[in-house]
């Protein structure tokens, strides 16, 4: 570690050499990914299955005169089996589309615009993803109203607001399943059962969830669902939308015009190749989720062990309760985020600080959460996978505490934090 | 985005980090930047009264890479100029050294500030000291 200290030093300034790690690699391939949240690889499994529709089996699933046809059509509808299979839907229910930011396009957009004469209420939470709040801006210029529901602090929705923000004219409520910055579970059981005593339909992003954790659309009454492949080990560019035909029937507005595809709910040839991929990685899911989950939350927990029995003064963002069992979220106090990922250049995990957005925006997750700005600059989200080992999550945790302590000493918050000083009652020059 | 090899040759041996003594007459201090903003530097400086040298700069820095390393270039950079010549350092000459791309351009606007605080810091102290009757504090 650096051998500067902070006190009064006479003269003759250093540089401070930094020492190469001190953290053996020798048990793991670097550079290490953990950040399964953004995207996972492709199961070895997943893309064989895929193959054969890229050479041979190249058909256009919608040609019904001929047996590229039909072949390719066998396939799209034994993933969409698997599919329905896994989310406990029929084969029937499910459309397919190019990802989750489609399938959540479709859904609000499409139940907006086919329930108009009924009403013109959305709620939705702060914390869901871009892909649910940029439609709902959409649709408020178009004069649909959208309530924003807040969220505690430990990122859950307060069921109350919800049963309060529920009126004559609420058409929809979209809540996501799992967050994907902070893994937190959102009570959909509950809110699909509130939803369905109120006559109002539920939609549920559920792109970080489903293969993660159980979700079924008939005990937690979900009415329409966003899946996406390459969170779940499949292909990018592929998804789907669960979308209920039965108590009650659900009827969505198609966004995509042209030839009537999918029951007329979304038009376009279909990604045979992609869809194959994604009931795969279904089927594969429905095999081992329980156990995959077990290994996971044991990898997640070993690794918070690790890093917070060597710190101080970090915290976590978001319910450990009710979490994805493979995601921590961690904010180290004094050190910045983007500053920390430098350091840790053979690991791939992402940051809520504003420095490594494009935007210069800090995460409006964390804000909601009530993190306040500082703690939000200095988190980092890891997203454990399948493909992790241990070995990998002891060196990421090794890594990461050095690091943190390396920024330390170049920290004027820590130095006046250990100083005494309350940071929060200094009046800072950018204020 | 890719960091200069300027950016991480800073990052991972960062010049002149450390404290001076706040509460002596010849340093300089300057804290510049807000945690709610993601970026804090301190930076201080030594300076000779007779010959206005800066002769010893050290920094602290919570922020990103660039921000480090655009502190810690500050401080070499102030290190045997005079405070007037220190003066003179502008921020697009620490964008242009560590190729800086345009989203990371306020950390060299925070560091040229840092000097600028500090330089002010000091003066204020020499303004402090020469209006001050000769009793002093043992």
């Amino acid at each position: 570690m650096s051998t500067m200290t902070s006190d009064v030093v006479a003269g003759g300034g250093t540089a401070v050499a930094q020492k190469p790690s001190e953290v053996s690699s020798a048990n793991v391939t670097l550079p290490i990914y953990m950040d399964n949240h953004a995207t996972t690889p492709v199961d070895p499994r997943v893309l064989e299955e895929m193959l054969p529709y890229f050479t041979d089996r190249f058909g256009n699933s919608a040609s019904r005169n001929h047996s590229f046809g039909w072949t390719a059509e066998q396939g799209v509808e034994q993933a969409r089996e698997r599919i329905a299979r896994l989310v406990g839907a029929t084969p029937k229910e499910i459309v397919f589309t190019s990802g989750a930011t489609e399938s959540d396009n479709l859904a609000i957009k499409g139940v907006a615009e086919m329930y108009r004469e009924k009403g013109n209420h959305i709620i939705t939470a702060v914390t869901e993803h871009k892909a649910v709040l940029d439609t709902c801006k959409r649709l408020e210029k178009y004069g649909y109203r959208v309530t924003y529901l807040p969220v505690q602090k430990d990122g859950l929705i307060d069921l109350d607001d919800l049963k309060r923000a529920v009126d004559e004219k609420t058409i929809l409520v979209t809540i996501m399943a799992a967050n994907n910055e902070i893994g937190v579970l959102q009570p959909v059981a509950e809110i699909g059962k509130l939803c369905h005593e109120r006559g109002v339909l539920f939609h549920t992003d559920a792109t970080q969830a489903v293969g993660k954790v159980p979700i079924d659309v008939q005990k937690m009454n979900i009415d329409v669902m966003s899946i996406s492949a390459h969170k779940m080990y499949g292909p990018k560019g592929v998804g789907a939308l669960y979308v209920r035909r039965k108590n009650p029937r659900v009827q969505l507005a198609a966004i995509i015009d042209g030839g009537g595809h999918e029951r007329g709910m979304r038009s376009g040839t279909l990604n045979v190749p992609g869809i194959v991929g994604l009931g795969k990685a279904c089927a594969i899911a429905q095999e081992e989720m329980p156990q995959e989950m077990k290994r996971l939350a044991g990898l997640r927990d070993r690794l918070k062990d690790r890093i917070m029995g060597r710190l101080d003064e970090v915290f976590i963002n978001g319910s450990m309760e009710h979490r994805l069992p493979n995601n921590i979220n961690i904010s180290f106090a004094y050190v910045e985020g983007e500053s920390l990922l430098m350091g840790i250049n053979d690991i791939a995990v992402s940051s809520g600080s504003a420095c490594t957005s494009a935007t210069l925006e800090p995460s409006y997750v964390l804000k909601a959460l009530g993190t306040g700005d500082e703690l939000a600059h200095s988190s980092i989200r890891f997203g454990i996978g399948r493909f992790n080992t241990e070995a990998e999550v002891d060196y990421v945790a090794d890594r990461v505490v050095e690091t943190v302590n390396r920024l330390r000493e170049l920290s004027p918050l820590y130095e006046m934090a250990k100083e005494g000083i309350d940071l929060a009652s200094v009046k800072w020059a950018a204020e | 985005m890719a960091y200069s090899d300027k950016v991480i040759d800073h990052y991972n041996n960062p010049r002149n980090v450390g404290s001076l003594d706040k509460s002596s007459p010849e340093v300089g201090t300057g804290l510049v930047g807000a945690p709610e903003c993601g970026d804090v530097m301190k930076l201080q400086i030594k300076v000779n009264r007779e010959t206005q040298v800066i002769e010893e700069a050290k920094f602290k820095t919570f922020g990103c890479g660039s921000a480090i390393a655009s502190s810690s270039l500050a401080t070499e950079w102030v290190k045997g100029k005079t405070v007037d010549e220190a003066l003179s350092i502008k921020n697009t000459d620490i964008v242009r050294e560590l190729s800086l791309p345009p989203v990371k351009i306020h950390c060299s606007v925070l560091a040229e500030d840092a000097i600028r605080a500090a330089i002010r810091d000091w003066k204020t102290k020499q303004e402090q000291t020469a209006s001050k009757p000769v009793e002093t504090k043992a």
